[in-house]
């Protein structure tokens, strides 16, 4: 498929979800949604470092949580509407995933993976101490019913939806852009064999710190809304394990090879889970994900979109 | 004097009591990630299922917290070398343990910890033991016997596993394995064998820091967490694999956290192992003892 026709079909696809949420008059549709597509973003996000590199980021939180609390510090010290706010923690972000991929990338992989498990811890410390934010306490953002969108009145939450929903289309196309580019191949070359890589003169250290900048950036993206949705922000949710482990369990499940893995991984997992918290508990369900996570890992290495392609090609003799 | 000299030393003091805590937290890790090149960082999650095996026995049988952590030893043993053939069969076999092998670990230690908070809920548990809660007072200083007793067992499970990896022929070969897999299966002895006794004694010594967690302070499910970033900070910055380094690490790591919670206050301890992290894989990634 060329990459316009792509990028033409997904942004109608998005336009689509957008149209049959709009049919459904109640509004659990747009909060689930968002939390549905936040993790769309996440896991593709996650997926270009870890799939296309093969760098393991159990960070994932403290890069949301990053651009969560660059929107409460702004939208304290000097208020700005929304998508401005998400370039902002996307910056942020980003040049956080740079610092730390150049101090830590150039050591074996599982250093980088030690460093960002320490890094939720160490900046969750920072915060919390940090009153400005509202430091343990948490911090209050009043968002307004409505607000003036194209010409006439949507309710806030479908304004938040449609800007999570543009997120995820934008980290898709983006996933699938530099799947088949240059730099997509280059980092295929990082993830299969390293040090063949180096010999044969591919830059190594800076792919893998363009891959980190890009993957972090996008969590912090997906994380400056957040605040807005949830209205009351604490440390314990915007570091909360679930987007950590979400956000690494949801491309491992559905495939890591190509962009298509996480976004399957995302609308399964993120829709079962929102189905078991109504239904069960929520302690539960980040326990399925848990176990789904180990089982997968173990028993289906290259995910649900493997396991297709493996009934395909015994079909076919 | 205006300089809190009295209060400086208390520090101190109680910090290398805590890094002396650290040692039997890190050893694990030490033999897992420096020697087998495991990185298992759901080694905290072990460590606090001691702790809940302590204070369950504990509290139903009154039996003492250390000596359930000695019971516990062999059946951690069990699970570690359990836990290593899977791990071996599912990645390392396979050659895939950098992202999935990795990810497997990161599943047990969510696991343990949403399992734990299912069964017990996030209240804090504790112990209960004659020695928690009376201190030694020297002059001024203070010895509460909490944490000398935790200092004193590390060190002695320490010089335990010290003796063994040095003197007996098992134990040896944990270390030729950490050198050459390939010459150690030439000299006819079984590598892999190997590494699945050295990692069941890696997840047998979280049994013994469990005990040790839970004498010290009151545990919920989350503490581990906090120690993922102490524990790689302190196997690394003592040099991978090198247990006399992480003996110096320990000990530093305990007075540095203890001398910041004492002058800035206990919520900035954390940010400390991290900071040191970063410091020694930016300067000097082999460590202090590091070759």
């Amino acid at each position: 498929m060329q990459s316009r026709t792509f990028i033409l079909l997904t942004l109608l696809v998005a336009a689509a979800c957008f149209a049959a949420a709009q049919l459904v008059s109640n509004n659990y549709v747009f909060f689930a949604g968002y939390t549905v597509l936040q993790f769309i973003v996440l896991a593709t996000a996650w997926n270009i470092l870890g799939g296309y590199c093969g760098y393991v980021n159990f960070g994932s939180a403290a890069f949301f949580a990053l651009g969560a609390y660059s929107t409460v510090f702004f939208y304290k010290a000097f208020p700005m509407p929304i998508p401005a706010l998400i370039v902002i923690g996307g910056l942020v972000s980003g040049i956080v995933g740079f610092g730390m991929g150049y101090l830590t990338l150039r050591l074996r992989g599982s250093f980088f993976a030690i460093a960002t498990l320490a890094l939720a811890v160490v900046l969750q410390t920072l915060i919390v101490n940090w009153d400005y934010v509202g430091g343990s306490r948490g911090a209050y953002i009043i968002r307004p019913n409505t607000i003036a969108f194209a010409g006439r009145e949507i309710p806030y939450i479908e304004y938040l939806f449609l800007l999570m929903l543009t997120l995820a289309a934008l980290a898709i196309i983006a996933a699938r852009t530099i799947e088949r580019s240059r730099l997509g191949f280059g980092f295929a070359t990082i993830r299969d064999d390293e040090l063949a890589a180096e010999a044969s003169g591919v830059p190594t250290l800076r792919l893998k710190l363009i891959a980190t900048t890009i993957s972090g950036a996008l969590m912090g993206m997906a994380g400056a809304p957040f605040p807005y949705y949830i209205g009351y922000l604490q440390p314990q949710s915007a570091f909360a394990l679930d987007y950590a482990v979400n956000s690494i369990a949801m491309p491992m499940i559905g495939g890591t090879a190509s962009w298509i893995g996480p976004l399957i991984g995302a609308i399964l997992l993120g829709t079962i889970q929102q189905v078991a918290t109504v239904t069960i508990s929520s302690a539960v369900n980040v326990l399925i994900v848990g176990v789904l996570l180990v089982l997968f890992v173990i028993i289906a290495p290259n995910g649900l979109v493997g396991l297709v392609q493996d009934l395909m090609r015994r079909g076919r003799p | 004097m205006d300089f809190p000299f009295e209060l400086l030393i208390n520090a101190i003091i109680a910090g290398v009591l805590l890094g002396g805590f650290y040692i039997a937290v890190t050893v694990g890790i030490s033999i897992a990630f420096g020697m087998l090149d495991i990185v298992n960082i759901a080694h905290p999650a072990f460590i606090i299922l001691g702790s809940y095996l302590a204070y369950i026995i504990n509290a139903s049988f009154g039996l003492d917290p250390v000596l359930v952590g000695l019971l516990m030893l062999p059946v951690f043993f069990v699970l570690g070398a359990a836990v290593y053939q899977v791990y071996y069969l599912s990645f390392e076999k396979r050659g895939q343990e950098a992202l999935r092998g990795l990810a497997f670990f990161f599943g047990i230690l969510f696991i343990t910890e949403v399992a734990l908070i299912l069964v017990f809920g996030v209240d804090y548990r504790y112990v209960e033991a004659p020695y928690i809660g009376p201190a030694a007072h020297f002059a001024f200083i203070d010895l509460p016997f909490r944490m000398l007793i935790p200092c004193v067992l590390a060190l002695g499970m320490f010089a335990a596993l010290q003796l063994y990896l040095g003197r007996t022929y098992v134990g040896r070969a944990i270390m030729a394995v950490a050198q050459d897999q390939g010459a150690l299966s030439l000299m006819a002895a079984n590598p892999i064998r190997i590494k699945r006794i050295a990692f069941g004694i890696s997840i047998a010594t979280a049994a013994m820091a469990g005990a040790f967690l839970i004498i010290i302070q009151p545990v919920e499910p989350s503490v581990g967490r906090e120690y993922i970033g102490r524990v790689f900070a302190i196997c690394v910055l003592g040099g991978l694999g090198s247990l006399p380094g992480t003996v110096i690490a320990a000990l530093l790591l305990g007075v540095v956290e203890s001398i910041t919670a004492t002058f800035y206050g206990p919520s900035w301890a954390p940010a400390v192992s991290f900071g040191f992290l970063l410091l020694t894989l930016a300067f000097r990634p082999a460590g202090i003892l590091g070759r």
